[in-house]
């Protein structure tokens, strides 16, 4: 079992802020079209975190144009170029799945964001 | 099994397998043993656990009282001395396509719904105690027996699986560990023989 440690010490990344569900994050990703790459910013509300060292992913929603947006990131992928917290949630759940069908103001009352 | 993230970002399955550093125990030549064939060990035992035939055997050829004893087939042999050493990179690059060979996890006496993947039958309908059950094993008075083969519940598991056409992903050759994209077969901490393909199988 440490075999497979030493090899996830390789992969996983330091630095990462210490966030839980109802934060509200800033996500950098790295998009590559063609040749060329670019920074592409995803903001929501961490509504789920999942699994535990190199397998951990995390769930951010947001509502963009009136239409919910959900995207799942692996915390240590490198096609992540920064993660940005910009609001401490205080949330009673782990998981914010309820939050698919509230409002927009009664997310933020939620969240107390 | 654990995942690793490729150059563009993707996340692959793979297994760790601590592979060598695996010492030539005996070479097996057509003129004497009627193959050719290396003998590699893998790990290491204790003096007090190895027999005394064995020990010779080991000390023989120079190397190190191992765990494992297995033959290889393959090129290249006539080269190869006892005693001498592989390390996992000095056999396996990035990118070889592999066969993996195991012995499964034993899963003890188990139904035919599990072993065979048969159906089962109905809960419902009037039906008791047929559930996992596995219907008619055959006609009656013509044949008046069983084939042999027929399916049934027994003992599952704990046998030889191969798997092909594997990927090697990555080797840390200072910890002699491979990376192979998938699961292969057996439990944790398993004994497995790992052999390079030349083409797809």
């Amino acid at each position: 079992m440490e075999k497979i440690k030493l090899v996830e010490a390789t992969q996983m990344k330091s630095g990462i802020p210490d966030f839980s569900s109802g934060d509200v994050l800033n996500v950098h990703v790295r998009v590559i079209e063609g040749d060329k790459e670019r920074i592409q910013q995803f903001q929501g509300v961490v509504i789920a975190r999942h699994g535990a060292g190199m397998n951990a992913t995390f769930t951010i929603r947001k509502v963009s144009d009136g239409v919910g947006v959900e995207r799942i990131f692996p915390v240590h992928s490198p096609r992540l170029a920064k993660i940005e917290k910009v609001k401490e949630g205080h949330v009673r759940r782990a998981k914010l799945y309820y939050v698919r069908k509230l409002a927009a103001k009664a997310i933020r009352q939620k969240t107390n964001a | 099994m654990t995942s690793i993230f490729d150059e563009s970002g993707q996340v692959i399955p793979c297994t760790v397998i601590e592979a060598g550093p695996c010492y030539v125990t005996q070479i097996r030549t057509k003129e004497r043993d009627g193959y050719e064939a290396v003998q590699l060990g893998f790990g290491e035992k204790k003096e007090r656990l190895v027999s005394k035939p064995l020990r010779g055997h080991f000390a023989k050829a120079g190397a190190k009282l191992a765990r494992v004893v297995r033959e290889f087939r393959g090129n290249g042999i006539a080269e190869m001395q006892p005693g001498q050493e592989f390390t996992v990179d000095r056999v396996f690059a990035k990118g070889d396509v592999v066969k993996v060979v195991g012995t499964s996890k034993g899963r003890g006496f188990q139904g035919v719904v599990k072993r065979h993947h048969f159906g089962g039958g109905a809960r419902t309908h009037g039906q008791s105690d047929r559930m996992r059950a596995p219907g008619s094993i055959g006609s009656s008075s013509y044949p008046s027996r069983v084939f042999k083969g027929q399916r049934m519940a027994g003992r599952m598991g704990g046998t030889q699986i191969t798997v092909r056409n594997l990927t090697v992903v990555g080797v840390i050759a200072d910890s002699n560990l491979l990376l192979i994209k998938g699961s292969v077969p057996g439990a944790v901490n398993g004994v497995v023989e790992i052999h390079k393909l030349t083409t797809q199988q």
